[in-house]
């Protein structure tokens, strides 16, 4: 599949084991996939390691998302070069070649579709250009961690295929070897290349009853789908501030989250004066500058950041793009410092205001 | 209509100091082609692109109608704006827009037109009132009350006194300190209400300033029989990309950048004035 991937134009990127977390890398080989290892994941807390299964996708999602390969996390958008008093202004050219992303979960696929209302809904040049081309192999999630909670937004753990947002091939992988399915006409032309044999019954089976169970495993659940009158109908609720008394403001959670889109606009000009870069980053709403208004700050405090982040988060996403902006993926949960539970926080603040 | 990506190169044609800290930067867009075909409704803005510093969002007071320049009044303030203000006629700068909801103008010719600012200059109703005078026989009386916190914050008085003196226009200031020499009313802006004699069915409300009056000025209009759908507020947000896609400006589930800056009272009702947001 690699070398079919590599013969069509794609840079094929795949889980591995760097740094002591499994994140997405260039992947040539497949003994660069993490065969072996798993993971622990709890509000806070990430270990890797050695299970010695023969599974090359037995862990639950790293800290990182599809998001920085769409979405990147910096990049020049345009340029301004100065001669003579007058200003050129050129736009910056976007990368190549097509990326193949191998061993996306269903909570990244939902965040997918999610950026992409963000981001094509508004023709943006730079994030359209790198979309166009994905390829995606999806793995069907069956190592949910203890953070996970896809089953109760309906995001996960089994991929869903779709015209737009869907999968070109996803995978189901057993102790020995992979169900393979297309969800998309050039996918199946891959798989067709590749001449498998087709799936017994009982490799089926088994392979949708290890889903089923990733769903069944997961202990952690919003308090409903839809929270966006019972969060503003608490604005003033005690909770926030008991949050805000332990949260650092250091903006981790918006970074893994896949869906968070804040991205603030900096130039970054020569030494020699003569030209200037106007670069986009990812920004965070629990920084300073996010709500700097001259002369005053919307939001000076951690508990109105917090507040800010949940509420756009779970509440008025809906107004801008008619779901929730939480895939349950639970990578906030894992990688905030002090371990703050988002599942929890909504939990304690919607009370019985929200819909079963 | 520009691509709202990429700047474009625009010339300082004139400064012009309004106050100590304020000023108007008179510009024209270099190339020809792109002057003919952009057009701006008033209360939109620009997002003004000084070299190798940074951008800044502007609303542009100039008419609509007027194809030769765009004047953008500035507060020098911050880094940008006070980069802005050394800038002289003949340097340039880049302009990325118009971007945003401006004020509805059309719909609301015949009927009264009420402006409501607090603050400094305040230059989104400076647009519109720019813009109902030079159409003085399209639209009913208009009435401009201005509120500021001392009396010497307020600029422009010659404006105030030439708006004043054309046919159906009413002028009312007020000053929460006003001092001795202050002419004018020494109070709230919603305390001069009752002295506009509104006609609540056939008025339209245009405010802008800070929320915190907004929110008090709605209030008192309701009382007076104004309907909230007749209202229109102008809202400030931090803004960086013009086309609601870096979401610092956000209020709930708008992006003031693209659904604003011009509102009616009920969009924003929820959220007006709330801390945080």
């Amino acid at each position: 599949m690699l070398d079919g991937l590599a013969r069509r134009g794609f840079r094929c990127v795949g889980p591995q084991l760097r740094d002591g977390t499994i994140v997405y890398d260039d992947l040539t080989t497949i003994a660069q996939l993490p065969v072996g290892i798993s993971d622990d994941q709890a509000p806070g807390t990430y270990v890797a390691r050695k299970v010695g299964s023969p599974r090359c996708f037995a862990w639950a999602n790293g800290p990182q998302a599809l998001k920085p390969f769409l979405f990147a996390p910096q990049e020049p958008l345009w340029r301004a070069e100065r001669r003579d008093g007058h200003i050129a202004f050129t736009l910056a050219t976007t990368p190549g070649k097509p990326l193949a992303c191998i061993g996306v979960r269903a909570c990244d696929l939902a965040a997918l579709a999610l950026q992409d209302a963000h981001f094509l809904q508004l023709d943006d040049p730079y994030y359209a250009a790198r979309r166009e081309n994905l390829f995606i192999v999806a793995v069907d999630c069956t190592h949910p961690a203890p953070t996970c909670f896809c089953a109760s937004t309906g995001d996960g753990p089994a991929t869903q295929p779709g015209c737009e947002h869907g999968y070109d091939i996803a995978l189901n992988e057993l102790d020995a070897g992979y169900v393979a399915r297309s969800g998309s006409t050039r996918g199946a032309e891959l798989l067709a290349e590749l001449e498998l044999a087709a799936a017994n019954a009982s490799q089926i089976e088994q392979a949708q009853r290890e889903v089923r169970r990733a769903a069944e495993q997961q202990t952690r659940a919003l308090p409903g789908r839809n929270l966006r009158d019972a969060l503003f109908a608490n604005l003033d609720h005690a909770r926030w501030q008991d949050v805000a008394q332990r949260c650092l403001s250091c903006g981790n959670c918006t970074l893994v989250c896949p869906t968070c889109f804040c991205h603030r606009q900096d130039e970054q000009p020569t030494l020699d004066g003569g030209a200037s870069e106007h670069v986009r980053t990812w920004d965070s709403c629990f920084t300073e500058g996010h709500s700097h208004l001259h002369g005053h700050t919307v939001r000076p405090d951690t508990r109105l950041r917090y507040r800010q982040w949940l509420t756009h988060k779970l509440g008025s996403w809906h107004d801008q793009y008619g779901r929730s902006g939480c895939v349950g993926c639970g990578r906030c949960i894992t990688w905030c410092p002090v371990g703050i539970d988002i599942t929890e926080k909504a939990t304690q603040i919607c009370g019985s205001d929200h819909d079963e | 209509m520009m691509n709202n990506q990429l700047p474009f190169q625009a010339e300082v044609v004139e400064r012009i100091q309004e106050s100590a800290s304020i000023f108007t930067l008179r510009l024209r867009l270099t190339d020809d082609e792109m002057r003919r075909h952009y057009r701006f409704a008033p209360g939109q803005f620009n997002m003004v692109y000084l070299y190798g510093v940074g951008e800044v969002a502007i609303s542009i007071v100039s008419d609509p109608q007027n194809d030769d320049y765009l004047d953008h009044t500035i507060r020098a303030l911050g880094r940008v704006t006070n980069g802005l203000s050394q800038l002289r006629a003949g340097d340039r700068l880049g302009l990325r827009g118009p971007f945003g909801r401006g004020w509805p103008l059309a719909e609301t010719e015949g009927r009264d037109m009420l402006i409501v600012t607090g603050g400094l200059g305040c230059a989104p109703v400076v647009a519109v009132i720019n813009y109902v005078v030079l159409r003085r026989e399209r639209y009913g009386k208009l009435t401009i009350i201005q509120g500021v916190k001392h009396a010497d914050e307020l600029i422009w008085r010659e404006r105030y006194r030439y708006w004043e003196s054309l046919p159906n226009v009413q002028v009312l200031l007020a000053a929460e300190h006003g001092g001795t020499l202050w002419p004018f009313h020494t109070g709230l802006v919603t305390e001069v209400f009752d002295d506009a004699h509104l006609v609540p069915e056939k008025t339209t409300v245009m405010m802008c300033g800070p929320e915190g009056m907004m929110r008090a000025g709605c209030r008192a209009l309701f009382a007076r029989g104004i309907k909230p759908e007749a209202v229109y507020l102008s809202m400030e947000r931090n803004m960086q990309c013009g086309v609601g896609l870096c979401g610092h400006c956000q209020i709930g589930g708008h992006f003031v950048c693209r659904n604003g800056p011009v509102f009616t009272y009920p969009q924003v009702s929820e959220l007006i004035g709330v801390e945080g947001f």
